[in-house]
């Protein structure tokens, strides 16, 4: 019987050897270890033993059974990895199909542009100040000391409604309607907004466009307070390593009066085309607030002072991603709107 | 105003600068040099040649054979100009030289003759063709008998000169001469400006013996001064003088005009030159005009007149428009004998009023509307009679005949160093303010510490203190104003809840996958109220540019749609654009009422993802789906109501409300719009913006997480197809009771399995008890009294 029972042990050792599938193994489990197995049927036949042997033979069928187990169970972990492996490789997919677009909008680009500057100047204390698109003849020019009659308010440069109600030509109205407003005390603000002037439409013109302005008025307010603020929009728009010059300019709302230009951000004053070969790039006029705007707006022009300046994010738009016609902007082609995904962070 | 290098050092020292060198110091004072143009253009090998023979060509007509002396040798050159004639000084290209394109000049064979240079017309000279005399203008340019033979042509005619382009703002009025830009550079470098040295002989007779003059508008024109020249001969001005008028731009025409002109340059004060004889009256007379006063003007166009128009007349009738151009009635011409000159301040209002009324222009007018120098009007008809003598051979009558009464005393202005350095933030010394004031030529005078200045009447610009404080910061230099940050105390600053709430509104946008699009204010009547949510006026421009952009919108969507349609037509079929922008409304005061719009237009497909088969094209619910989304954000109860608007699919169309309120709509164009605008579905909303912006909205109070499950019940109910789901799932909410917590539509069915007009739809109802886990028992007795609710308004549940 010892020697029938190490056959079996001997043909169940191969059989588990041989089993290539879970299926095949566990046929070999019920095939030996079953209830109608022959090891099963061993045990059962202790009963004919002599007592003396019993326990002897019983602990001899507990080992082959156990041995016959464990190796069964061991083969069994390998041929279930095996069959998940198989599984996974016949689930392998292609993974350079591509994915599942997922519909993502953007900003226009002179949103982009006008957030961008709003938040820079929001970060040094500016309040955005909004106003009227259409415009009191009074706030647009008079209230900016261009009095009626002055050259540069001609009728044939503005949208007029009536006599007195014209598109506004610039953001400044807003400037004049918050000092209005303010009564005397300080301010710091920048106004964005849509403005319309009487040109035809080119490459370069465009009869509406946007403009962005900022106005800071309180004691002591310096003209090299201006060159200082200045110079920090200049880096956070364009760049730490830009530089700033100012330029002696005039605008009937300012004295002094400045143009600045920065160094050229492309080619970084060498000359380029960018720059037309000076290394330098206009990008807005400023100055000093005009004592006839102050005291027209009820501010003593003695006790406070202030400075403005404009600029035009299209201009900035143009300049910073290289975009050679302002028609662009209005067009709304989804070819040019969608390129302004992506962040410059 | 072109300003010529070689004619500016008549009056200042440039220090021998480079010309770019001393654009860029004039620029960084404060007049901006728009460009250098150097008027030789790299010319070479150009002299003057004398034509000893010319014949025709035998071969061609137009082609004359001309041997011509360049003064080592007599050559042969060919010319095809029609003025060329023998005895001719010539403007000669030899071989080897190089024109301005790029030309270069070679030995050549023209119709078998060999031809060794060109003579050549200004224009060849790079002479733009509106500045050549008339009388060379379709032809070479002659020279005078005196040029020398083989004398290079750059040098001895000016040419090797460079013109720098100043772009005057309309302040520095004072720029728009040659002296004034002396007194400039004279500042910038610290040098002196040397005046013209007028002296001329005078006549034994008086021009008051031959001349009368009444001025009888003395506001519009406080000081006239009239010379007499006569026996001058009217001719070709010389060289150096038509050389100086085309480089600042200006074309001669004959020695009396040229001079008048030349002066403008010079002095920057407008002379006009009367034949005597052609007045006829020996008067002059400043007036008004007779309304409806005709007068023919130089440009031989026939004017009339109004009453606010100033003239000069003869004592009888209009001799000129006073300022703005003269008639061609007194106008010299080349019989003319006698001048009157007239050197005058006209009131730069009446000149800019007269101009404008007559769409004229001109180099005198755009003078005298910013305002001339009075202390230069004298001086420059004394500078005319000396070049009328020097140059016409003129008699110049003694005296002047003048009328006067102009102020022309220096304006004082006060300022404080201190003040000075605390509006720039610098620390500029007192002796440095000092010498820039002298180098600028104000005469200053120290007192009680302030600096009072006497500002030469040329700069009118200089008027308050804050205009001294520009003059010293520029010469100073801008670029040594330190870089500060206002001392002030610092503000928060920031967005207010509307601005910031609509960068909300974008952001949601653009998560959606629109894109923003900006579109233009202005329209055409007939976009001007489609789609408009309120009924008012239209409001129109007093002057439009063109139809198309005469009236201020009062809708986004007709302009949002026009941009689809741009896209759809190069072949980008999917589409989805929004807007934030205003629309115009009439308001209740004069402004009108400006209301910020959003609009949505969406055509093509939603979702695309062809390789899985996944393709659904834009309808009415996915732009639903977005307005909701949106009232969720802005924490406000949107609803929709089922309604009609023109150009919408009046099956499609639901106006969105608020508080019981219109604020917008949306829907599907109708399908003959559609087609209109070259769409196929395309689904469009617009609301009001603003309404939904000006809400407070709430603080947000987070409710518990349910610690107890909820139990979902689904029923089918057939209905009949004009029956809305919203009304049904009222009746389900009001039976439910409070433990009913949502309802949702989750299947529609409308196919033929379905009897005639009805439909099924399915709703999944959630139960939830925030106390306690729901028993079963609770659930059905809720869920029947919904049930027995349909049942009374005649859902049937579908089997």
């Amino acid at each position: 019987m010892e020697a029938q029972l190490q056959e079996l042990k001997t043909q169940a050792l191969e059989r588990i050897a041989e089993a290539s599938t879970v299926k095949e193994l566990n046929d070999v489990r019920v095939a030996y270890l079953g209830k109608k197995g022959p090891i099963t049927d061993l045990l059962k036949g202790m009963g004919k033993l002599p007592a003396e042997e019993r326990p002897k033979m019983g602990a001899l069928v507990n080992v082959v059974r156990e041995e016959v187990t464990t190796q069964l169970e061991g083969r069994m972990v390998i041929l279930e990895e095996e069959a998940i492996n198989q599984k996974l490789q016949s689930e392998t997919i292609d993974i350079t199909l591509p994915g599942r677009p997922v519909k993502t909008g953007n900003s226009h680009p002179l949103t982009r542009v006008v957030e961008e500057i709003e938040d820079l100047f929001i970060s040094m204390g500016y309040e955005v100040a909004e106003g009227p698109e259409v415009e009191k003849d009074y706030y647009n020019f008079e209230a900016l000391n261009l009095p009626k009659g002055h050259p540069a308010r001609d009728m044939q440069d503005s949208f007029y409604i009536t006599e007195d109600i014209l598109l506004r030509t610039h953001t400044s109205p807003v400037q004049a309607r918050t000092m209005e407003a303010k009564g005397g005390e300080p301010i710091k603000i920048i106004c964005p907004g849509k403005v319309y002037r009487r040109d035809s439409d080119d490459a370069t013109h465009s009869h509406q466009f946007t403009q962005i302005e900022g106005l800071v008025i309180g004691e002591d307010i310096r003209m090299s307070d201006l060159k200082g603020t200045l110079s920090v929009f200049a880096k956070k728009m364009f760049g730490d390593d830009r530089e700033i010059r100012l330029r002696p300019s005039f605008f009937p709302f300012t004295e002094p009066s400045v143009e600045m230009d920065i160094s050229c951000f492309k080619c970084g004053g060498s000359g380029c085309n960018v720059c037309k070969k000076t290394g330098w790039i206009e990008i807005l006029g400023a100055g000093m607030v005009h004592p006839n705007v102050l005291e027209m707006a009820g501010y003593d022009s003695k006790r406070l002072t202030g400075f403005a300046f404009g600029m035009g994010p299209e201009r900035i738009a143009m300049l910073k991603y290289g975009v050679e016609d302002i028609r662009h902007f209005y067009t709304n082609d989804v070819r040019f709107l969608s390129q302004f995904q992506r962040t410059e962070l | 105003m072109l300003v010529s290098i070689n004619w500016l050092k008549d009056y200042v020292n440039t220090q021998q600068l480079p010309p770019a060198e001393l654009g860029e110091k004039i620029t960084r004072s404060g007049i901006e040099v728009d460009a250098v143009i150097d008027r030789s253009h790299g010319m070479t090998n150009i002299v003057v040649g004398y034509v000893e023979s010319c014949v025709k060509h035998p071969e061609a007509d137009k082609l004359s054979i001309c041997q011509v002396n360049v003064g080592e040798e007599t050559t042969q050159i060919i010319c095809g100009a029609p003025n060329i004639a023998a005895g001719q000084k010539v403007i000669v290209a030899r071989p080897g030289a190089k024109l301005p394109g790029d030309i270069k000049i070679k030995k050549a064979k023209l119709r078998g003759e060999e031809s060794n240079g060109m003579i050549c017309s200004l224009q060849e000279l790079g002479i733009e063709g509106k500045l050549v005399p008339k009388a060379y203008a379709e032809g070479i340019y002659v020279l005078p008998e005196d040029a020398e033979t083989g004398s290079d042509v750059l040098t001895n005619f000016d040419l090797d000169d460079t013109v720098l382009e100043l772009g005057l703002t309309p302040n520095r009025a004072d720029a728009m001469s040659m002296l004034g830009v002396a007194y400039e550079v004279g500042a910038i470098l610290s040098e002196e400006v040397k005046l013209p040295k007028i002296s001329y002989p005078e006549a034994s007779d008086t021009a008051a013996s031959m001349l009368t003059l009444n001025v009888d508008a003395p506001e519009a024109n406080p000081l006239y001064v009239a010379k007499v020249v006569r026996n001058i001969k009217v001719q070709e001005s010389p060289m150096w003088l038509q050389q100086r008028l085309m480089a600042a731009g200006v074309r001669p025409h004959n020695n009396v005009v040229d001079v008048t002109n030349y002066i403008l340059m010079e002095y920057g004060q407008p002379l006009h030159a009367f034949d005597y004889d052609a007045l006829g009256s020996g008067n002059i007379t400043v007036r008004h005009a007779k309304e409806g006063e005709m007068i023919t003007t130089l440009d031989d166009a026939e004017r009339k007149l109004s009453g606010h128009h100033l003239v000069i007349t003869n004592g009888e009738k209009p001799v000129a428009i006073a300022g703005v151009m003269g008639g061609a009635n007194s106008e010299v011409s080349e019989t003319t004998t006698t001048v009157v000159i007239e050197s005058a301040y006209f009131a730069s209002g009446s000149v800019r009023q007269t101009s404008k009324d007559h769409g004229l222009r001109s180099d005198a007018s755009s003078r005298y509307e910013k305002g001339v120098d009075p202390n230069r009007v004298i001086p420059a008809a004394e500078r005319a009679a000396q070049l009328l003598s020097e140059l016409a051979g003129g008699e110049v009558l003694a005296g002047s005949v003048v009328f006067d009464e102009l102020n022309k005393e220096e304006r004082i202005v006060k300022v404080s160093p201190d003040f000075i350095n605390s509006r720039l933030g610098m620390k500029i010394s007192f002796e440095d303010m000092w010498d820039i004031l002298n180098r600028l030529k104000f005469n200053t005078e120290a007192a009680n510490g302030q600096l009072v200045i006497s500002v030469p009447t040329r700069r009118q610009d200089i008027q308050i203190p804050e205009d001294v404080v520009e003059e010293i910061a520029r010469l100073y230099g801008y670029d040594e104003i330190p870089a500060t940050l206002p001392e002030a105390e610092t503000t928060p600053g920031g967005l207010t809840p509307y601005q910031a709430k609509r960068r909300i509104v974008r952001n949601l946008m653009e998560g959606a996958g629109l894109l923003q699009a900006t579109t233009y204010s202005l329209t055409s009547e007939k976009s001007a109220k489609q789609f408009a949510l309120e009924e008012t006026e239209t409001t129109r421009l007093l002057m439009p540019m063109s139809e198309e952009r005469s009236i201020l919108r009062q809708s986004l969507l007709p302009h949002l749609l026009e941009s689809v349609t741009y896209n759809t037509a190069r072949r980008m079929d999917s589409v989805a654009l929004y807007e934030t922008g205003s629309v115009f409304l009439k308001g209740d005061d004069e402004l009108l009422n400006e209301q910020e719009h959003l609009a949505v237009a969406m055509t093509g497909l939603w979702l695309d993802n062809s390789w899985q088969g996944e393709k659904k094209p834009v309808d009415f619910f996915v732009l639903k789906g977005i307005v909701e989304s949106l009232g969720n954000k802005l924490g406000v109860q949107l609803t929709f109501e089922r309604g009609q608007m023109d150009d919408l699919h009046p099956g499609r169309t639901a106006f969105i409300m608020l508080d019981g309120q219109r604020i917008g709509v949306m829907g599907q164009l109708h399908p003959s719009e559609q087609k209109a605008r070259d769409l196929k579905t395309t689904i469009v909303m617009e609301l009001n913006l603003a309404a939904l912006l000006n809400l407070e909205t709430e603080a947000l109070l987070y409710t518990p997480v349910p610690r107890y499950p909820s139990i979902s019940r689904d029923i089918a109910l057939v209905l009949s197809k004009i029956v809305e789901a919203a009304t049904i799932e009222t009746v389900i909410r009001n039976a439910g009771g409070k433990l009913l917590k949502d309802v949702r539509v989750f299947d529609l069915y409308e196919g033929d399995k379905m009897e005639e007009g009805k439909k099924s739809v399915a709703f999944s109802l959630t139960y939830f008890d925030p106390e306690k886990t729901l028993t079963d028992e609770e659930v059905i007795n809720a869920h029947e009294k919904v049930l027995a609710a349909l049942t009374e308004v005649g859902a049937e549940l579908r089997s």
